[in-house]
């Protein structure tokens, strides 16, 4: 079979709408070829990832068609930048950078994207419903799009998912096919301890050995008797996509496609199954830390970006307290997030306790760290993940709890009872 | 010449080029410095080692939607890959290397070989990759 176009998409392609829908139908149609799709199909939003400035190749792809007078087709929302737009000055970007990652953002400004500068659009009101089908990019909205709210995306790489927001149009394959999103391996978990199952800590940990066995096969995770929160599905999801290729997961009882095994699985049995217990765990804890003890730089929160809820988790925490004079305390998170979590009084504490905000991008998009912060903590499975190679820095992993006790004390402090039992 | 594999071409042409292989996927993202071509991902067993000009070889790439924007810079910097192998076929290598041909009409060969074929693939080797896919050992 072949890709059929309809009669728009084949005006795209003509440049019946310019320059800019015609390169991009042209480089989806390519796709749709090479990937064995037969036809094209609506999506109803895109989220572009292209907005991370990276240097000039990216910066010219979004100025070329900004300026031949590109304009989205559908509503569309921007993943970080490479700057926090106003608050660039107070870290140690560099002006030059700052000046060109401005200019980026510009470029999708001016072709009609919405101005959210998120990793998180699912927290926000754009987030799409059950079912729906939609072009997102980032790797961890891409999942939880896909997995918590069953809406249906292709994993979109930087400039395809820029294609998808001029045209409307993508090219039906991968995760937009109902045959494509059945589980393919079992994680049955075993002998989790309760408390374990309501920590924080534990979903980054599980995500990251997830993401590493299932590789690129959609995974399928039964046998918990609490359930989660969305905070800890985004960040089981976010960790899941950095050490594996995981666009969608499901979860037994939790997640919309999955209401029992057989639904998760379509009928049929597992192709392979893997024991998930706390040896796996505590081994994948192990691999996911560089820092073992010693003292701290810095303490980060945020990626995926920081919700309101997980402030709401944050402040109490906080209280009365005071962070250690040489450690930063840093959260990432989006305008939106920062705004509501300021107007419900949840920075009162967060102010006091020293800590800094940093919206629109995170420590990984921007070079905003100084080079004298080298040992970083975090409750971040992709912060852990990335850190070591994009930063040249160590890192530690514990729990929320744990994070803001070592900001306190100046070393890392992490309450390994939890992963002992 | 010893054949070697055959890819199946999903863009670009011949390439030729040391071999730098890994069964481990990569993220280009966090993985790979589009300033020098060097591997930077810190967990990745070729970390350390510079894939500029080389042929690489992974079975797909990992994670983060980023990798195509990575690997856009890294074309126009001169330090991307000559060629890029998988045992799966990629749409991430594959759409970075279709607007490498859009932006500077310089798309960087991605092919698709099978695992027999991949298997045979050594770090070190010279191959060269023909317009039909054939891989060659060259020495």
């Amino acid at each position: 079979m072949s890709l059929t176009l309809d009669d728009h998409d084949r005006a795209l392609l003509d440049g019946e709408a310019g320059p800019a829908s015609q390169q991009a139908m042209r480089i989806l149609t390519r796709m749709g070829e090479l990937f064995g799709a037969e036809s094209m199909i609506d999506i109803s939003r895109a989220h572009i990832d292209s907005s991370i400035y990276l240097g000039l190749a990216g910066l010219e792809f979004a100025e070329r068609l900004a300026d031949q007078g590109a304009k989205v087709a559908v509503p569309t929302t921007l993943n970080v930048s490479g700057l926090d737009e106003h608050g660039w000055q107070a870290w140690s970007v560099p002006p030059d950078w700052a000046e060109n990652a401005r200019r980026q953002m510009a470029a999708y400004v001016r072709m009609g994207c919405l101005p959210t500068w998120t990793c998180a659009p699912y927290q926000t009101e754009h987030a799409p419903s059950f079912g729906e089908q939609i072009a997102w990019g980032e790797s961890n909205a891409i999942v939880y799009a896909n997995s918590v709210l069953g809406a249906r995306t292709e994993r979109y790489p930087d400039f395809l998912d820029t294609c998808a927001a001029l045209t409307g149009r993508v090219p039906a394959y991968g995760l937009h096919l109902e045959a494509n999103r059945a589980g393919e391996i079992l994680f049955p978990l075993t002998g989790l301890p309760e408390p374990l199952q309501h920590e924080d800590a534990l979903y980054p940990v599980l995500g990251f050995f997830i993401g590493g066995a299932a590789g690129d096969r959609v995974p399928v995770i039964d046998g918990m008797e609490t359930r989660p929160t969305d905070d800890q599905l985004k960040a089981l999801g976010a960790a899941a996509a950095s050490s594996g290729n995981v666009g969608l997961f499901h979860w037994v009882g939790v997640t919309p496609e999955a209401s029992t095994r057989e639904a998760a699985f379509h009928g049929r049995p597992p192709a392979s199954t893997i024991m998930v217990s706390m040896d796996e765990l505590r081994r994948a804890r192990e691999h996911l830390v560089t820092a073992r003890g010693g003292e701290l730089d810095m303490v980060v929160l945020g990626s995926p970006h920081f919700s309101l809820n997980e402030f709401r988790a944050l402040a109490p925490l906080l209280e009365g307290e005071r962070r250690h004079p040489r450690v930063e305390f840093l959260v990432t998170t989006s305008r939106a997030a920062a705004h509501l979590a300021r107007q419900a009084g949840l920075l009162d504490s967060f102010e006091a306790f020293g800590g800094r905000l940093t919206v629109d991008t995170c420590i990984l998009a921007s070079p905003m760290l100084p080079s004298n912060i080298r040992r970083l903590m975090t409750n971040s499975g992709k912060y852990a993940y990335y850190a070591p190679g994009m930063l040249n820095a160590e890192v530690a992993f514990g729990s929320l709890a744990d994070c803001v006790r070592s900001a306190i004390e100046g070393r890392v402090v992490v309450d390994e009872a939890l992963w002992n039992a | 010449m010893e054949r070697l594999a055959r890819a199946r071409l999903l863009v670009g042409t011949a390439a030729e080029g040391e071999a730098l292989v890994s069964p481990e996927p990569l993220s280009f993202w966090g993985g790979y410095d589009h300033l020098t071509g060097e591997i930077i991902d810190r967990r990745h067993p070729l970390t350390g080692a510079r894939a500029a000009g080389r042929i690489l070889a992974l079975p797909y790439a990992r994670g983060s939607s980023t990798t195509t924007a990575v690997l856009l810079e890294a074309v126009r910097a001169g330090t991307a890959p000559a060629a890029i192998l998988t045992t799966e076929a990629d749409t991430f290598f594959a759409l970075a290397s279709i607007v490498a041909e859009e932006m500077y009409r310089k798309p960087f060969a991605v092919g698709v070989v099978e695992s027999e074929g991949f298997a045979r693939l050594r770090t070190g080797q010279w191959l060269r990759l023909e317009d039909d896919g054939t891989i060659y050992f060259v020495r």
